[in-house]
């Protein structure tokens, strides 16, 4: 359970460079108001965030694409999306998609 | 306890106007299990690179997040120099920027502490939790954030631990379906939005743009940047969809 000195300026720095685009625009933002093209545009943040992770989440392995048609996570996203379009429920796409993705390790 | 009376009902609906703290706790519980496993993978990964279960532990609390983490630990295996490593993981959590200004038009009205406490435990996971719950009525969205927040920080801390001290005694956490956790969250997030939003063309391209874009970058660049890419890129094609509609 050793700390070695140096790793406590690798940590002050990684943690500040990662604390201030998290805090920043919630606290300066507060106190002025954003022009009109600014909100429209973070209007569509959510949906962008959300689908670029899932493209990453689904389709990359570490840095390397995986082949489309090695890619078992493609198999699994049917399901899970069903599953989360019909029951509108965060919780059951999950289990949706664990399930989903035992069965298919299960027989591939 | 009257927030009892909306867990019931199906996520998409508003949490009662006086819903707290214990909601947010609650609101976390599906994305636990995404977290869960990435996290002991990260704690696997961390220990393979060489650093103690103390550091670990240290990341999860200060830096908490998780891409990030993954980085630092594949440079330090890699022998890169602090510098590198620091400047990477800018980059790499850059994005949180967007996040946080996004959500930022719901806590005007809230002292700059708070903002600064609520914001420091920021994710990709607690924004989109976040942003389909969040509305300027609600009086005690701080207490359910920082509900949703500390759930999620406690979960993380507790994963990386968990893959520290016994990653090595198991051999493939990615096993047994796990490893499909995360992209399911992201799915339900995305649908959740999208059902909430009500302009689902609109949000269609915006998804759709998001993905070809990233697709498109990864090819030049490594993935974080070309998730960054994809974000502002696809948010910017929504803005041009919705001009094209006033006009």
């Amino acid at each position: 359970m050793e700390i070695r000195p140096e790793f406590w300026l690798l940590l002050l720095g990684v943690s500040l460079v990662t604390l201030l685009p998290r805090v920043l625009p919630l606290v300066t933002l507060n106190r002025m108001q954003m022009p009109d093209w600014m909100m429209r545009f973070l209007r569509h943040i959510p949906v962008a965030v959300m689908a670029a992770l899932l493209a990453q989440s689904l389709l990359t392995e570490g840095e390397a694409l995986i082949p489309l048609t090695e890619n078992i996570n493609l198999i699994a996203l049917v399901p899970t999306l069903a599953v989360a379009c019909f029951t509108r429920s965060l919780l059951a796409a999950v289990i949706a998609g664990i399930i989903s993705m035992l069965i298919i390790r299960l027989f591939l | 306890m009257e927030t009892a009376a909306t867990s019931s009902l199906n996520e998409l609906s508003h949490p009662a106007a006086n819903a707290g703290f214990w909601q947010g706790v609650k609101d976390c519980v599906p994305t636990l299990l995404g977290y869960l496993s990435i996290g002991f993978a990260c704690g696997v990964v961390g220990r393979t690179a060489g650093l103690s279960t103390a550091e670990i532990v240290l990341l999860s609390t200060f830096l908490y997040a998780g891409s990030a983490q993954f980085i630092v630990a594949g440079m330090i295996a890699a022998g890169g120099t602090m510098y590198s490593i620091i400047v990477t993981v800018l980059f790499v959590n850059i994005r949180h920027l967007l996040l946080s200004a996004a959500i930022s038009p719901y806590f005007r009205s809230f002292p700059w502490w708070k903002n600064v406490l609520l914001g420091s435990q920021l994710t990709d996971e607690t924004f989109g939790v976040a942003v389909n719950r969040l509305s300027n009525d609600w009086k005690h969205r701080d207490k359910w954030m920082f509900g949703l927040n500390i759930t999620a920080h406690i979960n993380w801390i507790a994963a990386t631990f968990a893959g520290a001290y016994f990653g090595a005694w198991i051999p493939d956490p990615e096993a047994y379906g796990l490893s499909f956790a995360l992209p399911a969250m992201f799915i339900g997030l995305l649908v959740l939005q999208m059902a909430h939003r009500k302009q689902i063309r609109t949000d269609l391209a915006v998804a759709g743009g998001a993905v070809v874009l990233f697709l498109a970058a990864f090819t030049v660049m490594s993935a974080n940047l070309a998730v960054l890419t994809a974000i502002i890129g696809a948010a910017c094609i929504g803005m041009v969809i919705e001009h094209g509609n006033q006009t």
